[in-house]
């Protein structure tokens, strides 16, 4: 066993006992960076010098008994959590040159817990995709691959790089956001856990916005403790973010040793769709057998709003995301092109620092926002919205939590899914509707699929009530007991 | 509803993305199968439905009416593409 091997729990069980040493774990880290990133492209910077400095101070730390949650853990970064002094670009080439000159508040409490940061991971460009392909930094590959089939799938998005370096065990868990199942759609893809907790419960301040009433933090890990764990130290209250649940942070680990005798858990029958492949739905199935032999109540509810989520998202977020990119001008940070006259300078800047995708939806946001079709669009969506929430407090009246796939796929190959933009948009029909109403949702890895490629169960919660999708998660780990590896991995 | 090349234009320049003529049939169908698409909720019955515009259900807070940051210019110009002093540097706007 390798010091990669070791999950974020037993790891800071071992910097504990100078079994390792930081300096140690974050050096296999750094090898194994080396030695796989090329073929993934997970991360765009590397922090190799930051991260040794880290490490050295945190042994310091544990040497005089003065450690945090997460002393000596080597951590991946999501390139749109912004950093001090290190280079945060969103996968965009218009923040190509940007530095933030302060450090976003999950990233802060991170390190105030003593985490060791290896770098900044890849993404969508400004979280806009579901599988990595629309970064200006190139496209991240799956540690993945189907069976007999050495084509390169993709892992999932946005949050691709942070999915695939924890996948493949070059870093030990990982940030990343979630504003339509950019947590949850790639902790699928590669086989990993990831939770996108209620809005509110981790802060936004310092995170590139995309859309501001659906973006939300959360961490990609290796198991339910481990994300448990991370999210405990990346979530509380903080007043620079006006939306920030002024709630005290539960011990999230804890929860995941409760068990959930006793529970209700819905299973909405409008996930059931049609064209969804029969293993994912047997998986489903399986899921609920566990659940039910553990001890829990399995009851069918019905969420009537759900096929409308994808397309209310897709009004409500480009609407947000072209006024939250209008910042982007050129003019006092990112990259500049340069023009005659100042409105020259606004459109030049804004057609070659924007990739394709980030084009479409700032000129449908425009577009829907535009005088004369703002109540046809935005207003209808947001009722829609409200609809879509209705139906989730009526069914958390009964249940305490819902069981579904967390995609309708295993991952896709790099460049399939690239001839129209809605085939792509549909990856996330099952992990919108927790952005849309603001709950809490995981993804646990379940099983394998017939090429051998992962999927993950989805578990959605009650607002603030992450203990309980903790249990659950954690009961389905327990009896799912997913043991598979990637074939592109440290140490494989 | 659907869009033709002149509000394909239109919309570019209100978002301030310089669209050039060979892009604007390419854009105007991606465009318009996604709203295409997006007509579907017109299905749904929302009289009387309050619009949902937040993604908390919490009032927001207010805070005192202090100064509680400032006199970092420095940091605040470090990533201009351009400056003049403690400004930033635009193209000539009036003659």
């Amino acid at each position: 066993m390798t010091l990669t091997d070791l999950t974020l729990a037993q790891a800071r069980d071992g910097l504990r006992a100078r079994d390792f040493s930081a300096v140690e774990l974050t050096e296999a880290y750094l090898s194994a960076i080396a030695a796989v990133n090329p073929r993934l492209n997970a991360y765009v910077l590397v922090t190799d010098e930051a991260a040794r400095a880290q490490a050295r101070a945190a042994d310091a730390a544990l040497a005089a008994g003065d450690h945090g949650a997460l002393t000596g853990i080597p951590l991946a970064i999501k390139d749109l959590f912004c950093t001090r002094g290190v280079r945060t670009t969103a996968g965009s080439r218009i923040l190509a040159p940007f530095v933030p000159p302060y450090e976003s508040t999950v990233t802060a409490n991170l390190l105030r817990d003593g985490a060791v940061f290896l770098g900044k991971a890849n993404m969508d460009e400004f979280a806009m995709g579901s599988s990595n392909m629309t970064s200006a930094f190139g496209p991240v590959a799956s540690p993945w691959t189907r069976r007999g089939d050495n084509r390169a799938l993709v892992p999932g998005g946005s949050s691709g790089g942070s999915a695939a370096a924890v996948s493949a065990r070059i870093a030990l868990g990982a940030t990343a956001t979630d504003t339509g199942g950019s947590i949850r759609q790639p902790a699928s893809f590669c086989g990993i856990v990831g939770i996108k907790p209620t809005y509110g419960r981790c802060s936004r301040w310092g995170i590139v916005a995309f859309a501001s009433s659906l973006d939300q933090a959360g961490p990609v890990a290796r198991t339910v403790e481990d994300a448990a764990i991370l999210l405990g130290s990346m979530a509380g209250f903080d007043a620079k973010d006006s939306t920030s649940a002024d709630l005290a942070v539960p011990d999230f680990a804890a929860a995941c040793r409760r068990g959930v005798k006793g529970l209700r858990i819905g299973v909405p029958r409008e996930y059931r769709m049609e064209g969804m492949a029969p293993e994912i739905e047997a998986l489903w199935q399986q899921g609920l057998g566990w659940l039910r032999d553990a001890g829990a109540e399995i009851v069918d509810v019905s969420l009537p709003h759900t096929k409308y989520g994808l397309a209310t998202y897709y009004i409500v977020a480009p609407a947000e995301a072209s006024s939250n990119l209008a910042r982007y001008d050129g003019v006092r940070f990112g990259a500049r092109s340069a023009g005659g006259d100042l409105a020259e300078l606004y459109e030049n800047t804004r057609a070659e620092g924007f990739g394709e995708e980030v084009k479409r939806r700032v000129l449908i946001g425009t577009y829907v926002l535009s005088a004369g079709y703002y109540d046809a669009y935005y207003l209808k969506a947001q009722k829609v919205r409200a609809l879509i929430l209705r139906d989730f407090t009526e069914v958390f009246r009964s249940v305490d939590a819902l069981v579904t796939p967390t995609a309708p796929t295993a991952a896709f190959a790099q460049g399939e899914k690239m001839d129209d933009p809605i085939t792509m948009y549909l990856n996330d029909i099952f992990t919108v509707p927790a952005n849309m109403s603001g709950i809490p949702g995981i993804s646990v890895p379940a099983g394998l699929d017939g090429q051998a490629l992962p999927l993950g169960l989805q578990v959605l919660g009650k607002p603030f009530d992450e203990e309980t999708v903790f249990a659950v998660g954690a009961a389905l780990e327990r009896a799912a007991g997913f043991t598979a590896l990637p074939g592109i991995r440290a140490g494989g | 509803m659907s869009l033709d090349p002149a509000t394909v234009r239109r919309i570019a320049k209100l978002a301030r993305i310089r669209v050039d003529e060979g892009q604007v049939e390419a854009l105007r169908a991606d465009l318009n199968s996604i709203l295409g698409w997006i007509e579907q909720l017109n299905e749904v019955d929302t009289d009387g439905v309050a619009p949902l515009t937040g993604g908390t259900q919490m009032a927001l807070r207010l805070r005192e009416d202090a100064v509680n940051d400032g006199g970092m210019a420095e940091a605040v110009l470090a990533n201009a593409p351009d400056r003049d002093g403690d400004y930033f540097a635009v193209p000539k706007v009036v003659e």
